[in-house]
């Protein structure tokens, strides 16, 4: 409590000249005009009651975000069941079985599809349930709702009504859209994050109504009552209007009084609210578009096969149909083929009854189309999901997550993609600012590494090994092994916020230091220029700071390990405790705050004007180093030339950097100044903003420059190693961000997506071109630039160059204008990165759409906050980061993992695996179709295209269903061409799946034709096997029993034998399966044939009586099933040994363990798997060989 | 709890779970693709020539009688012979014997141009009616020979047996009669199981029109065994059926006198009818194609082992080379 009335006391809308500007009353005391459709909301405050019943009843905040319900889950699973023309098609079947058209038993087509349809329901119904269960977290989060009498209850959101009073507590979500009323700041504002709505990371500063501020204890809201009108929930996330209607007044609402669903209340105790729009109402979730339903490459193809196999579906029934008829008609009357009872067969209406036998025919040939197909799909994907779901190499241990595979239709598509579209905050970065480095006076502190630099030092260590290793041929024998990564355990013990290390600064040494006065003068100005609060951690008893961006907590804490620890604030003075080597107790410094010009991203910089106990006033300011440098006076400049060079030193490494400069200044002059200052102040002029700025400006000159910080934006674990692996396996990454340019920027270096010596193309829009120029110069004056970098990129003669395309979201708006997005898309697909920043969610998602169309290659989304979901959505595919609060992300996702570096083993070990595996899954499918479906149309010609079938009912039953699905399941879901660690270590081997090489026409038509030739031999080979002689010693001839049972035992040996040449992978589950089919069939007939003659008809002990003992039956298998596999045993030897994949020669490289006997040769393939990139660290590290060879050669030319 | 929580989301490891099971990778290395082509070569040319030695073994006689038999004046129209009860239908055929015929010699009939493998045909029987008395009404399939006109159910019904063959063969050799044994030419699982030991015929071929051979009604059905085995429908509609054993010798070069009974109408669809005589080995009857397919396969398995050999002679590539990845083989393509 005491806490609370400390900042109580303190008004904090006195610390900012520029931003959170209360704006001039007179000129907005008006309410807004509004009226008619758009702006019918009408929210009775604190009076909940009033819209439970209609007209003013609103939508509940209960969200959901799942596909079915309880009652719609039937009718709609169904209709996407049938949605499926192949499930429609077998319907249509099941239902014409019962009719005496069918050429099949009811049951053999009933059952199956039950079955299939029975178990894809299911797996919905089950990933439904999970998904129920992910809103239900959300719904039943609790927050103090206002019930009466001013008591405030925890109420699960999902309760919370439009009209409640909430109250919201710290570092909570706010459950639904809210009028701010009032906080625990006396002034009434309350500070907000907003990354899951818009990725920003820096805090926004929101403020209620004057008028509402006295509600701000519970009991004030004993007789709250007021009448908010305003306008329809709208997905617009920076617009609100609307008028408050409270003691007979109106007052007009603008956003600075909403607070959004989703948003997290930051350093604000408590804040109250009015719910103005609820549930799906709210802006963040009009935000959301209905989750679409996302299919694979893989299965859009697909697709195309059924309908290539439909048509030859057809065809076939045509011809066996046109042929029935002529058969009929043309033929001498066959005296003992009388026609049927129900006509449906009739020589004397020989076109009726080919009509009627096209239905026949058409349920006959429906072996062509792989009834199984899909289920087996969806359980191999199941199953591939769960090893995804179950490796322990995507488990984050700090967030106790593993990842998760949110749906598995996508998995194969992980591995074909094209562009990694992804999210900064929390994706690439933990925005968690570490203060590293500094320069002070021209003198570099700070001896840690970024971890680009470390990285970079390791590979470039590597390579500089394998230079040596190859310039002397039998060099040391010494085997160095790479360092690990900067993940070392020493982070444990380290501050938060403060990676710094150097002897010379750190306790107290810094009075040593030969300008002892400068690092003053820094430390002073890291401790002072801030607008941050102190606040005692109740269980430590140390403080930490609430500040508005982590740069400037890290700059606070770094100050504090200096010796000067900022303490207090208050309205007027800063204390600063300052720890001097000269004496052991901290001395408590009072600074006394004369102006304090806040942060805009306009501004670039921010100063405070102190004045220290002595009487002295100084500036002291901090910012983007190009300002700071413009604003040195003559005198100021003697650290420049170092200063600036230590900057690129830091820019190169990652760092985001700020320049420190300080003026003395003069009392007669800065009362002068500041005499104007408070007179524009107060003034209440439209150029109020301006004059401010003016004056800020006058202020803030003739500096002089002490130093400059580096601050490293931790990026997450293992993201630049993960980016350059990515970029090493093909892969082109744009990174889309709510952030500011330059942050952007930065960032795009310490990813190692930017580099020294890359060209930078910005295209941007400045302020004044926006609000003097129309809309069609802004456009053109867009273009002009897309056209001339396009011009420059084109132009380009260097194989080495690299360009990097940078673009702010207000350009964005323009380029992605249907008549500019093209020329953007060009220009952006030469630059090897692209970065956009300040985009909203709704540009985020319009990016990628403009990437996935105008491409036409597969995308991925990643990204963690609300922000994101629009992209991740309209992406290919979309990956959430999970672990973090926020879920939104992870619940419109396809995948979740917890940390970005879990992409690279997403995509490129399980990718690659599930690509290859549902490739090769489908074309065997459609080849063991064709090869069974085939035989029955060619049998068809030799019954007079009656319709009969050579197989036994339940033989064709069990085809699909057990007989030839385990085998080819198995290879969906164990297959490995090569292993994980291979798949890592090579990521060229990636690029096979982009490149779609194992799903392209060539490869479906080569099964298809497999599979044509493969039913031939076993029909033709059988028939005449079998054709009229007897095919025992006991003298019997073989009927129809005999031959259709003969044949399907070739199909079967024949399938099987072909599944067992694809496979590469052979665990005791492969074997098992394969004999395991085999076997089953043989049990089924033995089985089969043991039933009364009434089950099994012809089939009664065949296999026992009259196959087994006939030595031509075993013989015709052997014989058929080798000569259905020689041409792709042939293809497949030839293939290997004279157009080997790379995948072929890993495979052989490790079967010959050459890896072990000549690491040397393996490790040098390792490093260069990988494809032609301009980003990551490895092209990094290549173009510095690079420039570092040609400055090399220029010395060596100038010499000679 | 917190540990708990750990634990519980974190995935097990297992070698499965992990997909880290061991595993069989065989590549086909140009030793296992040639000694493959060699081994099933080596393998199917001997089985090749075994099995068309035992084909060469078969003495077979085949004689079509079905032209043959008709008598001159019905030259044009043999339906009108065939369909006239009261014209003769006995005809002599003579069948020399190329080799000499080992017992037991099959005596087959052979029917061309007959769909018995008809869907129309297929379906027309009723099972259930043939096992038990009990279910003689079971005749749904049957149309139209599923009852007679008093509603009599019609057993056995359906369109298979009502067509069943009728010729009849007698054989003699110089002038003594071959005995040809109709026992045990039906497989055994059917008399036992499929044809009722106490089912009769009943008003079988009584109605309007007569199909084929007509049933005694004194013997049931699981002893009729000519109409067992024409039950059987046949894959093709060229297929041979048998009719009998003889259990005696024939000598090579012996003539046979056949008398055949010409009953059955082919002539209306323009089928054929042929006598078999066929000895039988272990692979059945004469069957030339399975040993032929034997030695093709055979042949061209060594054919692509040679093949191989010589394109791995002349383009060799060691296995493992790294040379052959695709990233070291860009720079030259």
């Amino acid at each position: 409590m005491a806490h609370g009335r400390m900042r109580a006391r303190l008004k904090r809308s006195s610390l900012y000249t520029f931003g959170c500007i209360r704006p001039p009353r007179e000129s907005i005391d008006e309410p807004h005009q509004f009226q008619g459709p758009g702006f019918s909301r009408h929210v009775c405050c604190n009076e909940p009651g009033f819209h439970r019943k209609k007209p003013l009843k609103y939508s509940s905040n209960y969200i959901s975000t799942t596909k079915y319900n309880v009652i719609t889950f039937l009718p709609k699973a169904l209709f996407e069941q049938f949605r499926r023309v192949a499930n429609l098609y077998f319907l249509l079947a099941a239902a014409l079985s019962l009719t005496p058209v069918s050429p099949f038993s009811p049951y053999s087509m009933i059952a199956p599809l039950v079955f299939v349809i029975g178990l894809s329901m299911t797996k919905e119904a089950v990933e439904n349930w999970h998904r129920f269960m992910q809103d239900m977290k959300v719904n039943m989060r609790k927050v103090l709702v206002h019930t009466g009498n001013g008591v405030f209850v925890r109420k699960p959101w999902m309760k919370v009504e439009v009209g409640d009073v909430v109250k919201v507590e710290k570092d909570r979500f706010f459950p639904a859209d809210l009028l701010f009323l009032s906080s625990s700041y006396e002034d009434g504002i309350c500070y907000v994050e907003t990354m899951n709505l818009d990725g920003e990371t820096n805090l926004k500063v929101k403020r209620s109504l004057e008028v509402t501020l006295p509600l701000d204890d519970d009991s004030s809201f004993q007789d709250f009552k007021a009448t908010i009108k305003c306008e329809d929930p709208n997905p617009n996330l920076y617009t609100f209007v609307g008028n408050f209607e409270y003691d007979r007044q109106i007052y007009p609402l603008d956003t600075p009084q909403i607070l959004l669903r989703d948003s997290k209340l930051r350093n604000t105790s408590h804040v109250y609210g009015v719910v103005i729009f609820s549930g799906h109402d709210s802006k963040v979730m009009q935000n959301a578009t209905k989750s679409p339903s996302k299919r694979s490459t893989i299965e859009k193809q697909m697709d195309k096969i059924i309908y290539v196999l439909f048509t030859l579906l057809v065809l076939i029934s045509l011809i066996s149909s046109i042929g029935f008829a002529i058969k009929t008609s043309k033929q001498k009357p066959f005296w003992y083929l009388p026609r049927d009872e129900q006509r449906l067969y009739d020589p004397t209406r020989p076109f009726t009854s080919g009509w009627i036998h096209l239905i026949t025919a058409l349920i006959l040939y429906g072996y062509l189309i792989p009834i199984s197909l899909y289920v087996s799909i969806e359980l191999v994907k199941v199953l591939q999901a769960l090893f995804i779901n179950q490796d322990i190499n995507m488990y984050d241990e700090d967030t106790c997550t593993p990842a998760q595979a949110r749906t598995s239709n996508l998995n194969e598509e992980l591995g074909m993609v094209d562009t990694i579209l992804s999210d900064k905050t929390g994706t690439l970065t933990c925005n968690q600012m570490d203060f590293l480095k500094c320069s002070i006076g021209g003198t570099q502190y700070g001896i840690r590494s970024s971890e680009v630099e470390l990285a970079a030092a390791n590979q470039m260590a590597m390579d500089l090994q394998d230079l040596s290793r190859s310039g002397t041929r039998h060099g040391s024998e010494i085997e160095l092994e790479v360092l690990p990564g900067p993940t070392s355990g020493s982070s444990k013990n380290r501050i938060k916020g403060f990676s710094f290390e150097d002897i010379r600064l750190m306790n107290g040494n810094w009075y040593r230091e030969p300008n002892a006065d400068v690092v003053l003068m820094f430390l002073r100005i890291l401790a002072l220029c801030h607008t941050a609060i102190p606040e005692v951690n109740e269980l430590t008893g140390g403080l930490t700071y609430e500040a508005e961006s982590p740069d400037e907590g890290a700059f606070l804490v770094a100050a504090r390990e200096f010796g000067f620890e900022y303490c207090k604030r208050t309205q007027s003075s800063i204390f600063v405790r300052e720890k001097h080597p000269s004496s052991h107790e901290p001395i408590e410094r009072e600074f006394k705050l004369l102006n304090l010009l806040d942060f805009t991203s306009k501004r670039k910089r921010m100063s405070v004007i102190i004045q220290d106990e002595t009487g002295q006033i100084l500036l002291l300011c901090k910012g983007a180093d190009s300002i700071i440098f413009d604003r040195l006076s003559k005198t100021g400049r003697s650290f420049e030339e170092a200063t600036k060079k230590h900057l690129n030193e830091y820019a190169e490494a990652g760092l985001r950097t700020l320049a420190f400069a300080y003026k003395k200044l003069e009392p007669s002059e800065y009362y002068n100044w500041n005499d104007e200052f408070l007179k524009a102040k107060t003034s209440i002029n439209g150029d109020r903003d301006a004059m401010l700025e003016r004056l800020s400006d006058m202020m803030e000159r003739e500096l002089t420059l002490v130093g400059a910080t580096a601050v490293e934006d931790k990026l997450q674990q293992g993201v630049p190693q993960c980016i350059d692996k990515l970029a090493q396996a093909g892969l082109k990454i744009w990174v889309l961000t709510g952030d500011k340019m330059e942050t952007a920027i930065n960032i795009g270096f310490a990813c190692s997506l930017l580099r020294h010596g890359m060209k930078q193309i910005c295209i941007t829009t400045n302020g004044d071109m926006l609000t003097h120029n129309s809309n069609m110069g802004v456009k053109e004056n867009i273009l002009m630039q897309i056209t001339n970098a396009s011009q420059m990129v084109k132009l380009e003669k260097d194989p080495h160059a690299a360009f990097a395309l940078i673009i702010d979201g207000k350009t964005l708006t323009y380029a992605l204008e249907d008549d500019l997005k093209l020329q953007f898309l060009n220009l952006a697909v030469d630059c090897a990165s692209v970065i956009c920043c300040r985009v909203s969610p709704k540009q985020k998602a319009l990016v990628t759409r403009l990437v996935k169309e105008g491409t036409g290659k597969t995308t991925l989304a990643i990204g963690d906050g609300a922000n994101d979901v629009g992209m991740i959505q309209e992406a290919d595919i979309g990956v959430g980061i999970s672990g973090v609060e926020g879920m939104q992300a992870v619940m419109a996702s396809d995948f979740s993992i917890a940390q970005f570096r879990f992409l690279e083993r997403l995509l490129v070990v399980h990718g690659h695996w599930c690509y290859k595996r549902i490739a090769q899954m489908i074309c065997y499918f459609f080849y063991k179709n064709i090869a069974f479906g085939l035989t029955l149309f060619y049998f068809e010609a030799f019954t007079g295209f009656s319709g009969q079938s050579v197989y036994d009912d339940w033989y064709m039953l069990l085809f699909n269903v057990v007989l030839t699905s385990l085998p080819v399941i198995s290879l969906g879901v164990f297959e490995q061409d090569v292993s994980s660690e291979i798949c890592l270590q090579f990521p060229a081997l990636y690029q096979q799946g982009p490149r779609n090489l194992f799903f392209d026409w060539y490869r479906i038509f080569g099964w298809m034709g497999n599979g044509l030739y493969c039913s031939l031999i076993v029909f033709f080979l059988n028939i005449i096997i079998f054709y009229d002689q007897a095919f025992r010693s006991d003298g019997q001839t073989a009927d129809m029993a005999v031959v259709g049972t003969a044949m399907f035992t070739c199909v079967i040996y024949s399938v099987n034998t072909q599944i067992a040449l694809t496979m590469s992978h052979f665990t005791w589950i492969q074997h098992f399966l394969i004999i395991f089919s085999i076997i089953t069939w043989y049990i089924f007939l033995v089985l089969y044939g043991m039933l009364s003659p009434d089950l099994s008809g012809n089939v009664y002990k065949i296999f026992l009586e009259a196959l087994a003992p006939a030595p031509i039956y075993w013989l015709s298998i052997l014989l058929v099933a080798v000569a259905c596999n020689l041409p792709y045993l042939a293809h497949i030897s030839f293939q290997r040994s004279f157009n080997p994949m790379d995948h072929h020669v890993i495979q052989e490289i490790q079967y010959y363990k050459k890896d072990v006997e000549d690491r040397h040769m393996w490790r040098r393939e390792k490093s260069k798997a990988r494809q032609e990139t301009k980003i990551g660290f490895s092209a990094r590290v290549d173009a510095k060989i690079r420039h570092l060879r040609q400055k090399l050669h220029k010395k060596s030319s100038t010499a000679t | 709890m917190d540990d708990k929580k750990k634990n519980s989301k974190k995935p097990k490891y297992s070698q499965f779970s992990q997909q880290e099971l061991p595993a069989w990778k065989p590549i086909l290395t140009p030793g296992w693709v040639i000694a493959t082509f060699i081994t099933i070569g080596a393998l199917f040319i001997p089985i090749g020539l075994i099995a068309l030695a035992a084909s060469d073994s078969v003495v077979e006689i085949v004689d079509r009688y079905d032209d043959q038999c008709v008598p001159d004046d019905y030259g044009q129209n043999p339906e009108s012979y065939i369909q006239n009860p009261n014209v003769k239908k006995t005809c002599t055929r003579t069948l020399k014997v190329p080799k000499k015929m080992v017992a037991p010699i099959f005596v087959y009939y052979q029917l061309e141009n007959f769909y018995q493998n008809h869907r129309r045909f297929v379906k027309s029987k009723s099972d259930k009616q043939l096992r038990d008395p009990d279910d003689e009404d079971d005749t749904h399939n049957c149309f139209p020979e599923d009852y007679t006109a008093d509603d009599e159910p019609i057993v056995p019904c359906g369109l298979i047996a009502w067509s069943l063959f009728n010729d009849t063969y007698k054989l003699s050799s110089r002038g003594k009669a071959i005995d040809i044994d109709k026992k045990g030419i039906a497989w055994k699982s059917d008399m036992e199981a499929k044809f009722g030991s106490n089912v009769y015929p009943k008003n079988f071929q009584k109605g309007g029109l007569i199909g084929g051979a007509k049933l005694n009604e004194k013997i049931p059905l699981s002893e009729q065994e000519d109409l067992i085995v024409w039950m059987r429908t046949a894959a093709l509609p060229k297929f041979r059926k048998l009719y009998g054993k003889i259990n005696t010798d024939l000598d090579a070069h012996e003539t046979i006198t056949a008398e055949v009974e010409n009953n059955y109408n082919t002539y209306k669809f323009g089928g054929r009818k042929k006598l078999v005589l066929s000895t039988t080995t272990w692979i059945g009857g004469k069957n030339d194609f399975l040993g032929f397919a034997y030695i093709a396969v055979g042949g061209l398995c060594l054919f692509m082992a040679i093949n191989f050999i010589l394109l791995y002679i002349f383009r060799p590539r060691r296995l493992g080379d790294p040379s052959y990845l695709s990233w070291n083989r860009q720079p030259i393509a």
